[in-house]
């Protein structure tokens, strides 16, 4: 396989190392070479459009830049950053007189974008690309007795729905199911966390959080998988003070799906960033019926 | 007791501001809204915005400029994309509300007691000069910007979280090759101009 490059983005190197801890030995273990995209820069995210078009879309012109440099296509595994970047592709490679302009400048700049780069999440690749039963195959200790939820929030699978469904995707849920646990039926998917905004509005991030962890534990779930930094942060960090204000019961762990890809793979537990978990996590290994390979 | 006006006569109205917004937010479509109200039924923000999605298009439709580039409505846009992927206009609507918050910033017209345009506007600043964000210096100058001291209170439970589980870093990122980006960011705000 051809090897991609890994785009990080600035959380996976802070607040969700262990998205990065736990993403990179699946890879190793499922035989898709990457390497980090050398001398990478914030992809902007929803700050920069709302400050500045023309700069928001050449930083991340520069990114591809690079990528296009080495001939490797981009593995964004950060939601945000994977829309971001997508969204300035396909404006670079539009016939705005905008894009024609930043593309020269990029170019001025040393960092020319010919537009060749694709920009892939990893769910999309293991979904598209590697397969379930390429991946099913490898496994050697599936999550057999785990019910997983699968929260997809929204910028993965909208507005570029190209490869799931923008209200009720499934490609997380039959990756889970791949790995040998039960994917639990979650009407609520692919609604919104609050994003960046329930990181400084209380209100927000009670409200929305509220009704995605409720949903979860109704539907039995032992354990949410997100595939964002800003979703995992949200249904983690909010869990005390939604306790507090609503006096319910929505206690859950919220890992990343590749933390469970790694332990159904035969990942030592504790090379997958378990430890980083706010959450505890015993009732989940009570529920795996070979306590999740130690 | 202020009181205040509450009628908007048609000679106030910005006649331009529905042609600016079609060629900034690259939202030809705009005409075409039939304030079906799918929009601000698919929002998962609307209860808390002033005026609804739908309501903001029909105002940036009929020019009304003031009210709505001093609207809260597009810094409470979470950016979900879910009006946008079923308007059946097919209305970029999130990408108007980036180019209202643009239109807002640029016009000083931004709710400037609010987070979510404090925010914004550090990481822009902290980006261009590092190449990167770094998630508490970030929280920290928004809430320096915000004059807010109660605020980093509230967040200490987060932060001892973080810290306990060595998710929280102290280091000011930065690209190697910063030159590069000046470089660059210098050269496409001048050509904007
Ligand atoms: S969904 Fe589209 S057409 Fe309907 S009110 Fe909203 S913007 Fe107008
Ligand atoms: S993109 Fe913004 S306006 Fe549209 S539904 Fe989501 S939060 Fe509401």
């Amino acid at each position: 396989m051809k090897e991609y490059a890994y785009y990080p983005g600035c959380s996976l190197k802070a607040g969700s190392k262990h998205y990065e801890e736990s993403l990179l030995p699946v890879f190793k273990a499922i035989g898709v070479p990457m390497k980090e995209l050398d001398d990478w820069n914030c992809c902007g995210a929803t700050a920069y459009f709302s400050v500045d078009e023309s700069m928001a879309e050449a930083i991340c012109g520069r990114n591809l830049s690079i990528a296009e440099q080495d001939g490797r296509d981009i593995i964004a595994p950060c939601a945000g950053c994977y829309l971001t970047m997508k969204k300035s592709n396909a404006f670079l490679g539009s016939s705005h007189a905008k894009a024609k302009k930043i593309l020269t400048e990029l170019k001025n700049a040393g960092c020319e974008y010919k537009g060749t780069v694709d920009v892939i999440h990893p769910v999309q690749l293991f979904t598209d690309d590697v397969g379930l039963d390429a991946i099913k195959a490898k496994v050697t200790n599936p999550l057999k007795g785990l019910k997983v939820a699968s929260y997809y929030g929204c910028q993965l699978v909208r507005p570029y729905t190209d490869f799931d469904d923008p209200d009720y995707p499934t490609s997380m849920d039959a990756l889970m199911e791949a790995m040998g646990a039960e994917a639990v039926d979650y009407p609520v998917k692919a609604r919104c966390c609050g994003g960046s905004l329930a990181g400084v509005l209380d209100d927000v991030a009670t409200g929305l959080n509220r009704v995605l962890l409720r949903e979860a534990k109704r539907n039995g779930a032992d354990v949410i998988v997100t595939l964002c930094p800003l979703c995992q942060f949200n249904l983690e960090m909010n869990q005390n003070k939604i306790i507090k204000k609503y006096k319910e019961d929505i206690k859950l762990p919220i890992l990343y799906f590749t933390q469970l890809m790694g332990l159904a793979l035969g990942i030592a537990r504790e090379d997958l960033g378990f430890s980083r978990s706010v959450i505890s996590l015993d009732t989940m290994w009570a529920k795996l019926s070979n306590g999740g390979a130690k | 007791m202020e009181i205040h006006r509450k009628i908007i006569f048609e000679g106030e109205l910005d006649k331009n501001f529905l042609s600016e917004i079609k060629a900034k937010s690259y939202s030809e479509e705009i005409n075409r809204c039939i304030q079906c109200g799918t929009c601000s039924s698919s929002c998962p923000m609307a209860e808390y915005m002033d005026y609804s999605p739908r309501k903001i298009i029909a105002m940036v439709k009929h020019g009304f400029k003031d009210d709505v580039l001093k609207s809260f409505t597009p810094w409470l846009c979470a950016s979900c994309y879910s009006c946008q992927v079923r308007c059946p206009s097919q209305i970029k609507i999130t990408d108007v509300m980036y180019c209202l918050r643009r239109e807002a910033v640029e016009a000083g017209a931004y709710p400037s007691k609010m987070p979510v345009p404090a925010l914004a506007q550090e990481m822009h600043k902290l980006i261009a000069k590092n190449g990167r964000n770094s998630e508490l210096w970030l929280v920290v100058k928004m809430y320096l910007r915000l004059k807010d001291f109660i605020g980093p209170l509230k967040m200490a439970g987060t932060g001892i979280d973080l810290m306990r589980t060595g998710r929280l870093s102290l280091k000011m990122e930065k690209i190697k090759n910063t030159k590069q980006l000046h470089t660059l960011l210098k050269a496409v705000s001048e050509e904007a101009k």
